[in-house]
């Protein structure tokens, strides 16, 4: 296949190499909006996708959890074994997700909910990425229980895409999977009405703290 | 949706007659091109460094396609050393061996399937059930599509010609359901629950790729559902086909298509969930990985200096929302999986002119998908390319002149002269008044009835350029 793809590429130089072919990056890699004013685009443009973001303190996270589990009713939430203490409320159950003894599907298909926090979040889109690090857990925690709560510190919101993309870096080298979340799941498949909630968590609440 | 092997599909003029009478399914196509129309014009119109996104976008797919064959091997090496499995298919069938090969000899009977265009293409699905294998779509669309076995009619939202009746009535008929009112939520409802059972008990996921990273071997999946995130986590094997031109240089390159896809495709500012892995992560997600790098055309069409544009092509869908043929005949007449006027250049250079050369016409040139494009494919300026190339094959196949040549030679005859051009003028202009009615002429007589048969022809105007001229005195 490969002498296919060099038979088809005979009008192109031997003595050509990829970097000679030009890539002009005229485009914007940064957002220079002051902090304050990113963050107030990040938590509108979330919240344009019909997930809810409520800013709190940085001591009232675990107060927050709690009243948002209260509010819908959500009694077990599965964490990442490493989620900070200072989160973890008091009258919901934890059920915490260990390495090396990982919750089967049907038990987490089983929970209310999830609470992970996250990588960093994206201003320009509304878009929160968890990249498997601290604090967020396996993948599949966040998946298969139809709420997801997700804790978002002030200060990793980035403006734009491309400023995204370069923190993320190191992650991707190290081979830890991404996965970027913009509302809660949703289709326009039947007849072009927008339903929110299909295969994913149908309902995203976002903390964003500070 | 393999209607891309087998029996020469009917032309498009033919098909889209058919699509044409169906008057839900112009109005729903009317409805859909309309509104992501709109949507994708207000988010694209937020970026003011779009047209350098785009330019950029080009820039780097003209990079990938000179030097595939680097990037192709880069890709191999990369996966191989993050855990995974590169296999190599010349052709649909070889691919979808492959695919049926790695299910069964995990002894599975059933696996669950993301959205892919590029197994819609090699007829996947059916090449596995003739292995005893079930695929379950997981899009919802595609479920629909599947269940009520039909075919797709956008790229985008391939169930666009159903109704919310319709949809109720397939899934009374064919879920495990007992109630059901024809409300969108409750319908999507219905198809979280019959799915979730899949998802749980699938040992085997198959999706496509709409990008992998030759440096990291990094594979990117962009979906809305969640039915892509449950296809490549949940189950123990993973399978990925991607055509062979789906191959980005460096992670740093999707800052430019990560903003034109969403914004091009759904008209959002980004799409709700993709998900990225590098081969297999310890303890997250499939432990076995297996990647399908297809050729089936690519390399011809690669081979075409005017034609390889073609494969910078990111699946988006915007030239289909733009296009006045689309708009009007719906995915149906294309008879291919890629329709529109990306399809209607893609098709032809994939299958061969021979099989599809009717959809290099299926458009009015008005140029408006080159201008969507968010990687700038000329699909005007490859339209015409193929149409020459269609018109050569016919040169060289037939033994006879057609119609067409037969018109067009004569034509050529009575252009050459002027005597000969002023006396056809003044029998048309005769013949035409007998004819015409309200200045348009529905029907041509004899072999010139061709012509009319897509299109009215317009009555000849009393008096020629020249009368007219020399009646006003000529060049005084």
């Amino acid at each position: 296949m490969l002498a296919r793809v060099r038979a088809a590429l005979r009008d192109v130089p031997p003595d050509e190499a990829p970097k000679d072919v030009p890539v002009e990056r005229g485009y914007r890699t940064r957002d220079d909006a002051p902090p304050g004013e990113l963050i107030d685009r990040f938590a509108e443009r979330v919240e344009e996708y019909e997930a809810r973001v409520l800013r709190v303190d940085a001591d009232q996270v675990a107060a927050a959890v709690a009243t948002a589990c209260a509010a819908r009713g959500a009694r077990r939430l599965v964490i990442p074994h490493d989620l900070p203490a200072e989160w973890r409320p008091d009258g919901v159950e934890l059920v915490a997700d260990r390495v090396g003894a990982p919750l089967d599907h049907a038990t987490l298909d089983g929970l209310d909910g999830a609470l992970t926090g996250c990588a960093l979040g994206i201003a320009e889109t509304g878009t929160i990425v968890l990249d498997s690090g601290a604090g967020q857990g396996r993948r599949v925690i966040s998946l298969l229980p139809d709420y997801h709560l997700c804790v978002v510190g002030a200060d990793r919101v980035v403006g734009s895409v491309p400023e995204a993309v370069a923190a993320l870096a190191d992650a991707v080298a190290a081979g830890r999977p991404l996965t970027w979340i913009s509302g809660p799941s949703a289709t326009s498949d039947i007849e072009l009405d927008r339903v929110e909630g299909v295969h994913g968590p149908r309902t995203l609440e976002v903390l964003l703290v500070g | 949706m393999s209607a891309e092997v087998g029996f020469r599909p009917e032309p498009f003029p033919v098909a889209a007659r058919t699509a044409l009478a169906d008057a839900q399914l112009r109005r729903n196509l009317g409805k859909a091109t309309t509104t992501i129309r709109a949507k994708r014009a207000q988010v694209v119109g937020e970026l003011d460094d779009w047209e350098a996104l785009r330019e950029a976008g080009r820039a780097l797919k003209e990079r990938v396609l000179r030097h595939l064959d680097d990037y192709l091997e880069q890709l191999e090496e990369s996966v191989t050393q993050a855990g995974g499995h590169v296999h190599w298919a010349r052709d649909a069938a070889e691919a979808n061996r492959i695919v049926a090969e790695i299910v069964t000899g995990h002894g599975e009977r059933e696996v669950v399937k993301v959205k892919s265009l590029t197994t819609d293409e090699t007829g996947l699905n059916e090449a596995l059930a003739a292995a005893g294998v079930s695929a379950w779509e997981t899009d919802l669309a595609e479920l629909i599509v599947q269940l009520g076995r039909d075919a797709s009619s956008h790229i985008l939202v391939p169930a666009i010609h159903k109704s919310r009746a319709e949809i109720r009535e397939l899934f009374l008929r064919t879920l495990d359901v007992d109630e059901l009112t024809d409300e969108p939520t409750e319908l999507a409802g219905a198809a979280r629950a019959h799915l979730r059972r899949k998802f749980l008990s699938a040992r085997v996921g198959v999706s496509g790729v709409n990008f992998a990273l030759a440096d990291s071997g990094t594979v990117c999946v962009v979906e809305s559902e969640g039915n892509g995130r449950m296809c490549v986590t949940l189950p123990d094997v993973l399978v990925s086909v991607m055509g062979i031109e789906k191959v980005v240089p460096t992670w740093r390159d999707l800052e430019v298509f990560l903003q034109l896809l969403p914004r091009s495709s759904t008209g959002e500012r980004m799409n709700p969930y993709t998900s990225f892995w590098t081969g297999v992560a310890d303890g997250d997600g499939p432990q076995e990985f297996h990647l399908v790098l297809l050729d089936n055309g690519r390399t011809d069409v690669l081979a075409d200096r005017i034609g390889r544009q073609t494969l910078n092509c990111i699946r988006c869908s915007a030239c289909l929302n733009v296009c006045p043929v689309y708009e009007r005949t719906g995915g149906h007449a294309y008879r291919s999986v890629y329709p529109g006027p990306i399809g209607a250049i893609l098709t032809p250079q994939l299958q061969g002119i021979d099989r599809a050369g009717s959809l290099p016409f299926a458009s009015t040139l008005c140029g408006a998908c080159y201008e969507v494009c968010p990687v700038k494919i000329d699909i005007p300026e490859v339209l015409v390319h193929l149409r020459a190339r269609v018109v050569e094959h016919a040169a060289g196949t037939r033994p006879v002149p057609g119609p067409e040549a037969l018109s067009m030679r004569a034509l050529g005859w009575v252009f050459a002269d002027r005597r000969r051009y002023e006396a056809a003028q003044r029998a048309a202009r005769a013949g035409s008044v007998t004819i015409s009615r309200h200045g348009r002429i529905r029907r041509l007589p004899g072999p010139l009835a061709a012509w009319t048969e897509g299109r009215d022809a317009p009555t000849v105007a009393r008096q020629s350029f020249r009368q007219w001229w020399a009646a006003r005195g000529g060049a005084r």
